[in-house]
């Protein structure tokens, strides 16, 4: 199974079991990281979901939607590695990822 | 003494209270609610034998409960008692936009029939609101009524004792000069950080911006604002494309958006929202202008 690596906002990091076919912001709910909010259940339509993906796995993700775009463009927090982590399909080719839980809004 | 007593036996005694308690779905004699998780396990229990299910109410919980038992193949039936669905909560425009879509699909919508026949159907399904849960706060002398009142950092008028939630009744800086409930995630985990932060010594009024969204099929509706109280309605875009907003406005200035298929406006919105900017109607009806762009001019 896939591991995630994740940095709360506390600066800790935590290594996460994932679980394949499910979304990056529901394996870090399961994985015990409250800091992500996911209000919206993870139907893109808010913006409480919001990682900052390390570089070198930016590239192995789906591109940001419009959609995806659209919402990530509400958080004063937004950078060139910011993703919308219900958006991201946890697979075995992920294994590895690591990411960091963005500033509250 | 600060203490609650429960029904059981049990009492506790507390430094602070904080009460979200939710509201209870009105019942309809022989029909399943939406509200809980065991709701809708006991529904999901007796949907493989039902195949005719009766809908009784077009708000939100009706119109995507129609919606999700139209893909699972059900035939589904869906009653209102008002002339249109959404009735309570958007204009015209939206409601007659979604009467379509879900009659497209297959759906018996009928409107204007308060009346629940329940006859021929193999499972009824209730979504006719909620009663917010507040009475034990209201026998021990809370203000409130449609719920208990709270002030803009969610206490009660009980000395120690904070609500949040569905059952909160409150003056919220983007809706009207009165106390209102708003029954949505949104309101309900920014009240619970309003009480954290009052308890933490962090104190911060409540004054989010209020959003809400619904699934319905392959459309996406998502709300900003507060509706209640406009004036007048505008539509932004065509709805025949299945992308389009429905802006509200109070007094000059827009208060809400209904966006639908439109994530743009839903984000570009809630900033003309916290403007206050009066705007020139044809520019917010002309879907080629962003939102965005009629605060630069």
């Amino acid at each position: 199974m896939p591991t995630v690596t994740v940095t709360t906002r506390d600066g800790r990091t935590k290594e996460i079991t994932a679980q394949s076919g499910r979304s990056l912001m529901e394996n870090l709910r399961a994985g015990g990281i409250e800091e992500i909010l996911a209000l919206c259940g993870g139907c893109c339509s808010c913006a409480t979901c919001h990682v900052y993906v390390e570089d070198e796995w930016l590239g192995a993700l789906p591109p940001v939607s419009d959609d995806e775009d659209d919402l990530l463009s509400t958080s004063g927090a937004r950078q060139s590695n910011s993703r919308l982590s219900c958006q991201i399909r946890i697979t075995d080719a992920l294994d590895g990822i690591a990411v960091t839980v963005a500033p509250e809004d | 003494m600060r203490e609650v007593r429960f029904a059981s036996g049990h009492a506790y005694t507390y430094g602070d209270l904080i009460w979200t308690a939710g509201g209870r779905a009105r019942a309809l004699p022989g029909a399943h609610v939406i509200r809980s998780l065991a709701d809708v396990d006991a529904l999901r229990s007796q949907l493989s034998h039902a195949h005719r299910i009766l809908i009784v109410g077009a708000g939100y919980i009706g119109l995507e409960a129609a919606a999700v038992l139209t893909k699972l193949g059900k035939q589904v039936t869906l009653t209102e008692a008002a002339d249109r669905v959404l009735s309570r909560c958007a204009a015209e425009p939206l409601s007659r936009f979604l009467e379509a879509e879900h009659r497209a699909r297959g759906v018996d919508l009928r409107l204007s029939t308060p009346d629940v026949e329940a006859a021929g159907f193999d499972l009824v399904i209730a979504g006719i609101g909620i009663e917010p849960n507040a009475d034990p706060l209201l026998t021990a002398g809370a203000e409130g009524g449609d719920g208990v009142l709270v002030d803009d950092h969610c206490r009660t008028t009980l000395p120690h004792v904070w609500a949040a939630g569905d059952c909160a009744l409150h003056r919220n800086p983007f809706g009207p000069d009165r106390p209102i409930r708003i029954e949505s995630v949104q309101n309900a985990s920014d009240m619970a950080t309003t009480i954290a932060r009052a308890l933490t010594g962090q104190p911060q009024p409540y004054q989010a911006m209020p959003w809400f969204w619904s699934n319905q099929y392959d459309l996406r509706l998502q709300t900003v604002g507060l509706s209640h109280d406009h004036d007048e309605v505008l539509v932004r875009g065509d709805p025949a494309t299945r992308k389009f907003a429905v802006i509200y406005r109070r007094n000059g200035r827009v208060i809400a958006l209904d966006c639908v298929n439109n994530v743009r406006d839903y984000v570009q919105g809630r900033a003309l929202i916290e403007s206050g900017a009066e705007l020139a109607v044809a520019d917010l009806t002309n879907p080629d202008l962003p939102l965005k762009s009629l605060l630069e001019s």
